[in-house]
């Protein structure tokens, strides 16, 4: 059934047609439409789940967790400053390996109080061994939401899926909401299959205190389990798209074969620079675009198959590392070390605190790295007013 | 009357708690009147250590080791996962120390309550941060020594009363308890085990470590606490009903409870009068309450 739904709603009906049985959330704009509808799916039956309503973003992470270790499939939404707030506990639920999946819309850092978007919120936990997934359209965003509980079960680790405030929160758009039994087919019925859980016919304990002898394997198993979700991801997009007819992939390479100059960019700055790239293309320069939908783990095959295809790279960040540079910028440098043809790589910033980013900031971005041989900075800031 | 406690035991040898831990006793009890169909929440505390480090487990129910300030929620959430999956059964209990409780789990414990979800929460109170090795918290009380309290400068603010508290949040029952008295003891977790909604239980916990006393006076400690009104045992159902479980015919002054313990040997005449005006207002203040003249 196609419904005009915004970006918030779609990863409501995400979670539903996944079939999620424990949801505990905060209110936060941008985020608050989302629990908004599934509080009323679970209130009208649509959802047979337990909303808990928490006091906290802290409570609705440790909620998560501690229901998703009896088994129970746990869903959360928040956004900036309640992802922040987490923190503590997105180290616990990649820890105890537990497949919580939550949806985080890409909103500012305070201070200045900011409700618009920028990517430092999530790219602030990168590094804790969540999956994570940056979306371009609301359709997207609610496969992704039904994709992640598949990716997050089978290699038994948490899952972020990503959305930028206002373009794709409160934006509505045509999306496809499929019928229940086409996601039942796709994904598993709950609860989730865990190798141990919290069961008082085989009781164990769970997060102990853990020796040098023993806590080194575990976080090597975390980044084995990163190492295994490349091909998980690949292969489970692949399945929905063969039962509900939609795939994305973990990047997606547009009109790269015999770009000279490729656009790299996540979110939704992605549909933009496509339409530059056609413009570009009826004037005659050769540019191509790659969209990174997953970013952690971070593909890096793919990204160095793709990139040295060009002369000229162009990374652009609605985010920025205080003190280096853009993250997408550092980590696409990092993954083509070593190559022995390496594209220049220029690094944009943009977009900071949901500064609007028009086709013109992208067409003046590739013209001037057309023109320039070498970038004379690691960051080259687009449209700072001083 | 003669009051029978069960034999099994759920709780085993080879726990590493320090010897005269009222926090160990304690849960031996508690997992006595609540059997094994548990699940038990262990926020960072003193337990994190004592049930044993990974892959030693000192319980027979499973355990949920969780972060410092989640003892509550992570009740909730595991009550919400076995109930959608029908297991409604099974009884979810939080142990969690006086720091977890009284300080950084206080506004996740408000919120479960305020929510009345369906546990029962346990503050094992021992008046400080022992397992950090003795700094003063929010149920330190008035004039102890601790590491971050020394005794030229010892704590003076009063021991926050978190049993009011949490009566305060009108749950269904919230109960003080401890380990002089094991048929007080099993007979509140019992009776939380058969209620629906938050209970919380305050058990008075001695740490000889952290007190400067003598393991061995463990149990008698906790007995002068309550003898002296120091730590009275009562219950209240619905934030209104409160019953005092025990009233001394003649209470002891709180001197005897003060002296056998170091964190309290430094204080002068003076201080120890003015804890016994505290104790015997506070007193008052509760018989008032339950109705007692």
């Amino acid at each position: 059934m196609k419904k005009v739904i915004t970006g918030n709603h779609a990863v409501s009906y995400g979670a539903q047609l996944a079939r999620s049985q424990v949801i505990a959330a905060y209110p936060i704009t941008p985020q608050t439409q989302i629990v908004e509808l599934l509080s009323e799916f679970c209130a009208s039956g649509k959802l047979n789940a337990k909303f808990i309503k928490v006091e906290s973003e802290h409570s609705a992470m440790s909620a998560c967790i501690a229901a998703a270790a009896t088994g129970a499939r746990t869903f959360t939404a928040t956004s900036s400053q309640g992802l922040a707030l987490m923190h503590e506990m997105l180290h616990w639920a990649a820890g105890a390996r537990l497949p919580v999946v939550l949806a985080n819309v890409n909103r500012a850092m305070g201070p200045g109080w900011s409700v618009w978007t920028d990517q430092n919120d999530s790219l602030s936990q990168r590094d804790l061994g969540w999956l994570q997934f940056y979306c371009e359209s609301n359709q997207e965003v609610m496969d992704t939401v039904i994709q992640a509980f598949k990716i997050g079960e089978k290699v038994l680790l948490p899952v972020m899926v990503i959305l930028d405030a206002f373009v794709l929160s409160h934006t509505s758009e045509p999306v496809d909401i499929p019928d229940q039994e086409l996601v039942d087919r796709f994904l598993p019925l709950p609860p989730v299959n865990l190798p141990y859980k919290l069961d008082v016919e085989d009781p164990h304990a769970f997060g102990a205190l853990t020796s040098p002898d023993h806590y080194y394997e575990i976080r090597f198993k975390i980044q084995k389990a990163q190492d295994e979700a490349v091909q998980v991801a690949k292969e489970v997009d692949e399945e929905f798209k063969n039962i509900l007819g939609r795939g994305y992939g973990i990047v997606e390479p547009y009109r790269c074969d015999d770009a000279k100059l490729i656009l790299v960019t996540s979110g939704t700055i992605t549909g933009t620079a496509r339409i530059v790239v056609d413009s570009e293309r009826v004037k005659g320069r050769k540019v191509g675009l790659l969209k990174i939908r997953m970013f952690r783990p971070t593909p890096i095959k793919e990204l160095r198959e793709i990139l040295p295809r060009a002369q000229k790279v162009v990374v652009i960040d609605r985010n920025i590392s205080f003190g280096h540079s853009g993250v997408f910028c550092q980590e696409i440098k990092s993954a083509l070390y070593g190559l022995p043809v390496q594209p220049t790589i220029f690094g944009f910033i943009i977009g900071i605190g949901g500064r609007d980013v028009t086709a013109q900031d992208i067409e003046e971005i590739v013209d001037y790295a057309s023109k320039t041989e070498k970038p004379d900075s690691i960051i080259l800031w687009r449209g700072v007013r001083l | 009357m003669k009051f029978e406690i069960p034999q099994k035991e759920y709780m085993y040898p080879g726990h590493v708690a320090c010897p005269g831990c009222g926090g160990a006793y304690s849960m031996r009890m508690a997992l006595k009147a609540l059997g094994e169909r548990t699940i038990i929440v262990i926020p960072a505390c003193c337990w994190s250590i004592i049930d044993g480090p990974f892959p030693l487990h000192a319980c027979k129910p499973p355990v949920f080791h969780t972060a410092f300030e989640t003892a509550a929620i992570a009740a909730s959430g595991i009550k919400a996962g076995l109930d959608i999956q029908g297991k409604t059964d099974i009884t979810v209990m939080s142990w969690a120390g006086d720091g977890g409780t009284l300080d950084i789990g206080i506004q996740a414990l408000s919120g479960a309550a305020e929510r009345n979800d369906d546990f029962i929460y346990v503050c094992y109170d021992n008046e400080a941060y022992m397992n950090t090795g003795i700094q003063r918290s929010s149920a330190t009380p008035w004039g102890a020594w601790t590491t971050t309290t020394p005794a030229e400068t010892p704590k003076s603010e009063p021991k926050k009363n978190i049993t009011e508290i949490m009566i305060a949040h009108r749950i269904p029952y919230a109960a003080t308890t401890t380990l002089a008295y094991p048929d007080d003891m099993i007979r509140k977790f019992k009776k939380a085990k058969s209620i629906k909604g938050t209970k919380f239980i305050h058990i008075f916990a001695p740490c000889p470590t952290g007190w400067k006393m003598a393991p061995d006076l463990m149990v008698k400690i906790c007995r002068l606490a309550v003898d002296s009104n120091v730590f009275p045992l009562y219950e209240c159902e619905y934030g209104i009903h409160y019953t005092i479980n025990h009233i001394p015919k003649k209470p002891i002054p709180v001197e005897e409870y003060l002296k056998p313990q170091g964190r309290f040997s430094h204080l002068t005449k003076a201080m120890i009068e003015h804890i016994q005006k505290s104790v015997n207002f506070e007193w008052e203040l509760l018989k008032q309450r339950a109705g007692v003249s």
